[in-house]
C-alpha cells in the first residue's frame, strides 16, 4: 500500500469535564470537515458483501458507501446512502453502542483502531442539518391505505417514515405535548440535543405523516376505534413504567424514579426553574441507584442542575455494570463516584417526609444467577447510612399497559412485554408491535430495526399476506 | 391549542371554565381527570373533569388558585388558549347502583365530587351529598348539587352559611341519625379524606377517596403520583385517581404534596411580582 493507514483514531474534540458540568451543552463536540475527512479515510472500505461493519449494525448501515461519501466531500451523497436504511443518524450516531455493534468486528481493529463509525455518522447527520439538506423525498403512488402509529419514539418514528415512503396515509399518536419518546423526554440534552429531534420529526412531516400529540391510545380513543378506522396498527409504546423496590420510605419526598427525574430535567426544563414553572429538588448529595445507561445519565444530570455530590450505588461490581464503557468514562471524569457491592435496604426521612438518609449493605458476590451474574449477597451487619438530599431508581423499566389493560386480546409475556411474531404480528389482527414495547428495555437502533421490518411486515399484510391462526411468539434477544 | 370559550369566577380564587377539547368530551367518564400545559414553558398539571358535551366539544373545569400555574390560568379570558390538555385519564369512578350513596365533598373537591353524584344519581341510587367550604364566600355549585340531590347538606368551616362545623362531622351526624348507608365517595383536602375514611371504617361502609398527588405525564411512566394503598405502591394516574379510602395511606400522601412548597412559593411569589 503507497499511503500508511493511520493506527490511531482521530480524536473527537470534547467539552471539558470542568466546564461542562456547569451546563447542558453536548459533551462530544463532533468532528469537522477536515477531522471527519482524515477518519474517514482510514476505513479499508470493505466490499459490501463482506463489510463486518455492516453485519453488525442492526439496519444495516452501508457504512462503507457513506465513508466513500465523505471522502467525496459530498454531503447529501453519505446522508442519502445512510437513509436508505437508517432515518434517524443524527440520533444512532451519537447514542447507539457502537462498540457492540457496527464497530466491534470493524477490520481496522486488527491493524489499530476501529473506524469511529458512530462519530462519522453523526457528522454526515450535523453537517446535513447545518447546511438545511435533508434526503430527497420519493415520490410514490398513495396508497389509499391509513396506518396509524402509536407512540413517537425510535421504533414509532421509523416505522411512520418507511410507511410514509411506500405511500400509506400515516397518522402518529403520541401521549405527551412532544414527540420523540425516549429521545425527548429521557436521554438527557448533552447526549443528545433535543434540536437534533425536532429535525427529525420535521422531516417525517415533510414525508407526509401526521403527528398527533396529547392523545393516549386506551383513554383518548380506544385501540378497536383505531382498528375500526386504519387499516393497520402498529404499537411502539416503549417500556415507560419505572420500577421502584419497595423498602421502608420508597416514597418519601425527593425520592424519583429516573423517568421522572430525567422528564422534569429533560422534557420540563426544571433546570431552568424558575424561567419554566417545572420544579426539582435541589441539594448536596445525591444517590442513584444502578449502573446502566439511564443512571449514568441521571447522575450526570444532577451535577449539571448542582448537586455536589452524586453517588453511583450498584449491588454488583464494576464488570457488571450494564452502561456504555463511553458513559462511565465520561461520568467518571465529572467527578460521579461510584459505590459498588451494596444495596439499599431503607430510606430515612425528615419530619417534612424528605429523604435524609439512604440505609445501605453491603454485598459479597456469591453464585452466578439466571442471567449468570454472579449473584450480590448481602453481609449481615455491614449495614451503614448515607445522608443524602435526594435518590434516583434507575432500577429498570417495564412496559406501560394502558393502552393494552382493557384490551383482552393482546397477549403479553409474563414481563409485560407484548407477544409478537418474527413479523412483528401481535395475537390481534392487524395490530403490530416493535421496540422496547417487546423487548423490554433494549436500544434505539433495535428499536428502529423493529420499526422497519414491522413496516415491511404491514405493507405484506396490506397487500394481502392472511394472518395466521395461531401468532407463534419470536424471541428476539 | 384549545380555546377558552367561557369563564366566570364562582368564589374568591376559584374559576370555572369551558374548554374547546372535542376529543377529550367525547370519552369522558365521571372520576376522570386531564393534564394540562398552559405554554411552552409550562408545567403539566392535572385538574378533574367537572363537566363536558361530546356533541359540542367542550370540557368544564373548576380550579383554585393555589400556585403560579393555576394564578396565571386565572388571567386567561375567553379567546385565550391553552397549550396543550391530554385526557381523559386515570379510572372512571365505579359507578353502580349501591342503594344509598352519599358523596363528601370538601373545598374545590367539589366540581370532582358533582361528576361522580350526577352519575351516581342517574344509576339509580339515593344521593345524598355533604358538601364543606371554608366560609360563605366560598360555597360554590349549591344549585348544581341541589338539582342533583335527593338531600343535600352543606356547612361551612366557620357557620357563616347553612350550619357550622366540618364534613367529618356532617357524616357522623347522619350516619347516627340511623341512615343507613351503602357507600362514600369522598374527594377534598386530603385530611378530609383520611378522617372520612376513619368513619366510614367504622360503620364498614365502602368508600372510594379520589386521591391528588402531584402528577407529571398522568400516563403512567413516570411515578410522581405514586401513592401507598394496601402496603403496595400504585401510581395515582393509572390506578386510580379513586382508591379504596380504607387502605390509602393518607399521611405519607399528606407529605408528598408538599415535595415542592419551597420551589413553589418562589415561583409564585415571583409571578405575581410580574416575573413571567
Ligand atoms: C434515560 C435513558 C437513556 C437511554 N440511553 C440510550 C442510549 O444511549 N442508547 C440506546 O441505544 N438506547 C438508550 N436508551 C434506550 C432507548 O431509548 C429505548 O430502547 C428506545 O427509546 C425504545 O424506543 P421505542 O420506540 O420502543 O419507545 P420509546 O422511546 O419508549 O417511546 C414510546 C412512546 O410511546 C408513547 N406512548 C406510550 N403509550 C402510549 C399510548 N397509550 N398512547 C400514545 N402514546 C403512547 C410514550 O409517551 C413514548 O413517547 C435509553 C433509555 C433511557 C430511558
Ligand atoms: C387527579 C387530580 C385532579 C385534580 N383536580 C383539581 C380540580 O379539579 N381543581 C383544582 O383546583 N385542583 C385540582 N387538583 C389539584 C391541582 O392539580 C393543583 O392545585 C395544581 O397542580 C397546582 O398548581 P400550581 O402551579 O398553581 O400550584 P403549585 O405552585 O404547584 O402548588 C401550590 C400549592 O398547591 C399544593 N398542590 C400542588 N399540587 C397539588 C395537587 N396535585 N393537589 C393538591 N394540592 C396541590 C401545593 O402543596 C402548594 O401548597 C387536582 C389534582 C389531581 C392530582
Ligand atoms: S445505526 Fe448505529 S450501529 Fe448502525 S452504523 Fe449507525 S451507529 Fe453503527
Ligand atoms: S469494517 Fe471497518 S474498515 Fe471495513 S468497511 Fe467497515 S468501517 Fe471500514
Ligand atoms: S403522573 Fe407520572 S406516573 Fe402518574
Amino acid at each position: 500500500m503507497a499511503k500508511q493507514i493511520k493506527k490511531q483514531r482521530i480524536k473527537v474534540p470534547e467539552q471539558d469535564p470542568v466546564a461542562r458540568i456547569h451546563n447542558f451543552n453536548e459533551v462530544a463536540l463532533g468532528y469537522t470537515w477536515d477531522l471527519a475527512v482524515e477518519e474517514a479515510s482510514r476505513c479499508l472500505k470493505c466490499p459490501y458483501s463482506y463489510a463486518p461493519c455492516i453485519k453488525g449494525c442492526p439496519v444495516n448501515v452501508n457504512i462503507p458507501g457513506f465513508i466513500q461519501k465523505i471522502l467525496e466531500r459530498d454531503i447529501k451523497g453519505a446522508l442519502e446512502v445512510i437513509h436508505t436504511t437508517n432515518s434517524l443518524p443524527g440520533i444512532t450516531g451519537r447514542v447507539c453502542p457502537q462498540e457492540e455493534q457496527c464497530e466491534m468486528n470493524c477490520v481496522m481493529g486488527k491493524l489499530g483502531d476501529k473506524i469511529n463509525i458512530g462519530k462519522l455518522e453523526r457528522f454526515v447527520a450535523d453537517e446535513a442539518r447545518k447546511q438545511g439538506i435533508y434526503p430527497d423525498i420519493p415520490q410514490v403512488e398513495k396508497k389509499g391505505k391509513k396506518v396509524a402509529i402509536v407512540g413517537s419514539g425510535p421504533s414509532g418514528l421509523t416505522a411512520a417514515a418507511d410507511l410514509a415512503k411506500m405511500g400509506y396515509d400515516v397518522t402518529m399518536y403520541e401521549a405527551l405535548h412532544e414527540g420523540g419518546g425516549v429521545l425527548i423526554y429521557g436521554i438527557p440534552e448533552f447526549r443528545l440535543p433535543k434540536e437534533i429531534v425536532r429535525y427529525e420529526l420535521k422531516f417525517l412531516k415533510m414525508l407526509g405523516v401526521k403527528i398527533v400529540t396529547n392523545v393516549v391510545i386506551g383513554k383518548t380513543f380506544s385501540l378497536y376505534e383505531l382498528l375500526d378506522e386504519y387499516d393497520a396498527v402498529f404499537l411502539g409504546t416503549g417500556a415507560g413504567t419505572p420500577k421502584f423496590l419497595n423498602l421502608p420510605g420508597v416514597n418519601l419526598n425527593g425520592i424519583y424514579s429516573a423517568n421522572e427525574f430525567l422528564t422534569r430535567i429533560n422534557l420540563m426544563k426544571a433546570y431552568q426553574f424558575p424561567e419554566y414553572d417545572t420544579p426539582i429538588t435541589k441539594g448536596k448529595r445525591l444517590a442513584v441507584i444502578g449502573a446502566g445507561n439511564v443512571a449514568m445519565d441521571a447522575a450526570r444530570s444532577a451535577l449539571r442542575i448542582g448537586y455536589e455530590e452524586v453517588y453511583i450505588v450498584y449491588r454488583r461490581t464494576r464488570e457488571y455494570m450494564t452502561a456504555r464503557e463511553e458513559e462511565i468514562k465520561h461520568a467518571e471524569e465529572e467527578g460521579v463516584k461510584f459505590m459498588f457491592l451494596v444495596s439499599p435496604i431503607e430510606f430515612i426521612g425528615d419530619e417534612n417526609g424528605n429523604v435524609k438518609v439512604l440505609k445501605l449493605i453491603m454485598n459479597e458476590l456469591g453464585e452466578p444467577d439466571s442471567s449468570g451474574r454472579r449473584r450480590p449477597v448481602p453481609i449481615p451487619g455491614t449495614e451503614f447510612g448515607l445522608e443524602v438530599d435526594a435518590v434516583v431508581f434507575a432500577i429498570g423499566q417495564k412496559p406501560n399497559k394502558v393502552l393494552y389493560q382493557e384490551v383482552p386480546e393482546l397477549k403479553t409475556t409474563k414481563w409485560g412485554t407484548l407477544i409478537v411474531d418474527e413479523k412483528y404480528r401481535t395475537t390481534m389482527r392487524g395490530v403490530f408491535a416493535g421496540g422496547d414495547a417487546v423487548r423490554g428495555e433494549a436500544t434505539v437502533v433495535l428499536a428502529m430495526g423493529d420499526g422497519k421490518k414491522a413496516a415491511k411486515a404491514i405493507d405484506e399484510y396490506l397487500n394481502g399476506e392472511p394472518w395466521p391462526e395461531e401468532i407463534k411468539p419470536a424471541n428476539f434477544w | 391549542m384549545f380555546e377558552i370559550l367561557a369563564k366566570k369566577e364562582l368564589a374568591p380564587h376559584i374559576k370555572w371554565i369551558r374548554v374547546k377539547a372535542p376529543l377529550v368530551a367525547r370519552t369522558a367518564k365521571p372520576g376522570q381527570f386531564i393534564v394540562l400545559r398552559l405554554h411552552e414553558r409550562g408545567e403539566r398539571i392535572p385538574l378533574t373533569l367537572y363537566k363536558w358535551n361530546k356533541d359540542e366539544g367542550y370540557i368544564e373545569l373548576v380550579f383554585q388558585e393555589v400556585g403560579k400555574t393555576t394564578y396565571e390560568m386565572g388571567t386567561y379570558g375567553v379567546g385565550d388558549k391553552i397549550m396543550d390538555i391530554v385526557g381523559p385519564l386515570g379510572k372512571p369512578t365505579e359507578i353502580e347502583n349501591y342503594g344509598n350513596a352519599v358523596v363528601v365533598s370538601g373545598g374545590v373537591g367539589a366540581p370532582i365530587g358533582y361528576a361522580v353524584a350526577r352519575a351516581l344519581k342517574e344509576a339509580g341510587n339515593h344521593l345524598t351529598v355533604i358538601a364543606g367550604f371554608r366560609s360563605k364566600d366560598y360555597v360554590i355549585l349549591e344549585d348544581e348539587f341541589g338539582k342533583i340531590s335527593d338531600e343535600l347538606l352543606i356547612t361551612t368551616d366557620d357557620g357563616s352559611y347553612k350550619r357550622k362545623g366540618f364534613t367529618t362531622t356532617v357524616l357522623e351526624e347522619y350516619l347516627n341519625q340511623g341512615n343507613k348507608v351503602d357507600f362514600v365517595f369522598t374527594v377534598g383536602p386530603v385530611i378530609m379524606m383520611k378522617l372520612i375514611a376513619e368513619i366510614t371504617r367504622k360503620y364498614e361502609i365502602k368508600t372510594l377517596a379520589s386521591l391528588n398527588p402531584i402528577m407529571v405525564d398522568g400516563t403512567g411512566m413516570c411515578g410522581a403520583c405514586r401513592v401507598t394503598v394496601g402496603g403496595e405502591i400504585k401510581f395515582a394516574c393509572v390506578d386510580g385517581p379513586d382508591f379504596d379510602a380504607h387502605q390509602v395511606d393518607f399521611d405519607e400522601l399528606m407529605l408528598r404534596l408538599k415535595q415542592y412548597n419551597r420551589e413553589e412559593k418562589l415561583a409564585l411569589e415571583r409571578y405575581l411580582k410580574g416575573g413571567a
